[in-house]
């Protein structure tokens, strides 16, 4: 009997060992494919210039127009994200806490936006842009990507927030603290790391995506200047000249991946570490 | 002044169909240790999370009646919540320290009130830290994170917190159930030098602990007050069979 419990520990010990190894795999060979077949085309020239003619033929240039255009797109999808999704997320686990009905409708309906496929995102923006006449530009992607990342950092935000004891919350409103003040300087420092978690994932989400972008920021080669010019994405970069049949333009795909992953390490580093000295004061 | 602080008229609680308080009427009497007895689920804890109206965050309880503190009626739909919880200190059954430093889980409900001056601010901290008899063991980290504390001092900590914003009445709900013996002996100790200038109200089922603090006991099953008095008379002399079969139990 003592042997079989043994042999049951045993066995889940190593299922979960084998499952953890492979995703750890998984996430090396990603990189190590990227890695190899793009760092031949990475250089200098890749990340500070913007394609010159014939660029998609194999000639000179660099993707520094999508770079630019990626990151002033998911930081500000993710800025108004944050703006839009923090107030809505404590307000669902304070302010209307006695509204349950309510705040299980809205669950669900931002988990369903969650799975709503991004392109179907991007189909709702290039309607309603052409409705108001508009071209594809940073403004209209920032749109488009902010709303199908709201639902994501909120959700991701909520459950955080759910962890935290109701206690307190009433060590807080014992006080005399306000629904506000207790929101913002207890619930939000509690809950700083899931707000990181979130951050990261809306984020990432952001700067990956291709297909609510192909139509609403569009493609160019040069960089963006104002909220009204079309803006080129890494991910469609990637796509681009991956589809092409030439093999320096296919190598730089992959450099083009490896820009995309390495910012997205890096961004997701910096604000591992710059939180790090607040999390030591949480519950 | 009236020798009662709070009187509590045909209060009642409500839970969906179930009623967890039955037309509670009660008066508790200033500067002294009231402790609510009572065996598990019995509405204790409910009748002490309506005296600072924590039992707004329940969307599922349903009060009616009056709780008035100093003659106000705290339940009044334009009465000031902020006024009527700073009235009043809370220690939970397991502490709850803010998500700051030592020194900003005191100072946080001092900038409630208002108080912005350091130098005040410092002496207040001091002060009541002192009052909680936690200032020798943190004087050398105040600025250190709250849940780094252990769990006893931890509690103390929010004695010291809900003493900051100068309360006339302490709120205790079990506060030494999650606390080892010491730790317990060191709140109650405090309790019995604090009701020199507070109120206190405290839940407990443990009945020597209701022996040792307090002043007036309410006995209280199944949502109603069965029985009250002082120590004396509940203890040695009870007059209803629900609770001299829970003395005979309980010990």
């Amino acid at each position: 009997m003592k042997n079989k419990k043994r042999l049951e520990e045993q066995f889940f010990l190593w299922i979960m060992r084998a499952v953890t190894a492979s995703i750890i795999l998984v996430f090396f060979l990603i990189l190590l494919v990227i890695l190899q077949k793009g760092w031949r085309a990475l250089s200098w020239q890749m990340v500070s210039e913007v394609p010159e003619g014939g660029f998609y033929f194999g000639k000179s240039g660099g993707i520094l127009n999508a770079i630019i255009g990626s990151l002033y797109l998911a930081l500000g999808s993710t800025f108004l994200a944050v703006l839009i999704g923090l107030p809505v997320a404590l307000g669902m686990n304070i302010h209307f806490v006695r509204k349950k009905r309510w705040v299980s409708a809205l669950r669900f309906l931002l988990d369903a936006l969650w799975g709503v496929p991004t392109i179907v995102f991007g189909a709702f923006g290039f309607a309603i842009m052409t409705y108001f006449h508009l071209r594809a530009s940073l403004l209209a992607g920032i749109i488009t990507v902010t709303l199908f990342i709201v639902p994501i950092f909120i959700r991701a935000l909520d459950e955080a927030l759910r962890t935290i004891p109701i206690g307190l919350l009433e060590g807080s409103y014992s006080m005399g603290a306000t629904k506000t003040r207790t929101a913002y300087s207890v619930f939000f420092r509690q809950a700083l790391p899931g707000f990181i978690s979130a951050l990261l994932l809306a984020f990432g989400r952001s700067i990956g995506d291709a297909a609510s972008v192909l139509f609403t920021a569009g493609y160019t080669d040069q960089i963006p200047h104002s909220l009204q010019d079309p803006t080129a994405t890494l991910p469609l970069a990637i796509f681009f000249q991956l589809s092409s049949a030439i093999p320096e333009v296919k190598q730089r795909a992959y450099a083009a991946a490896l820009i995309l992953t390495g910012i997205i390490l890096f961004i997701s580093l910096i604000s591992r570490l710059a939180t790090r000295k607040f999390k030591k004061n949480i519950l | 002044m009236s020798d009662n602080i709070i009187s509590i008229k045909n209060l009642k609680v409500d839970a969906g169909n179930a009623p967890i308080l039955k037309n509670i009427n009660l008066e508790i009497p200033r500067n002294k240790i009231t402790v609510l007895l009572g065996p598990s689920g019995c509405g204790k804890t409910t009748l002490l999370k309506c005296l600072n109206r924590l039992t707004d965050l329940h969307p599922q309880l349903k009060v009616s009646g009056q709780v008035l503190i100093d003659g106000e009626d705290i339940f009044h739909p334009k009465q000031n919540i902020t006024r009527v919880r700073q009235k009043m200190g809370l220690l939970s059954q397991k502490p709850f320290p803010l998500p700051m430093s030592i020194y900003k889980n005191i100072t946080y409900g001092l900038k409630i009130k208002g108080i912005k001056d350091k130098k005040q601010l410092q002496s207040i901290v001091e002060q009541n830290l002192d009052d909680a008899g936690l200032w020798e063991e943190v004087k050398d980290r105040l600025h250190a994170p709250a849940t780094r504390l252990s769990i006893g001092q931890q509690q103390r900590l929010c004695l010291a917190r809900g003493l900051a914003v100068g309360p006339e009445i302490i709120l205790a709900d079990e506060p030494t159930s999650a606390l080892d013996p010491i730790s317990s002996r060191k709140i109650e100790e405090k309790f019995l030098d604090l009701k020199n200038s507070y109120t206190l109200i405290a839940v407990t089922h443990i009945l020597r602990q209701a022996k040792r603090l307090a002043d007036h006991i309410v006995f209280i099953y199944l949502g109603e007050v069965v029985e009250q008095g002082t120590p004396d008379a509940i203890f040695n002399n009870p007059q209803t069979a629900i609770l001299k079969e829970y003395l005979q139990s309980g010990h």
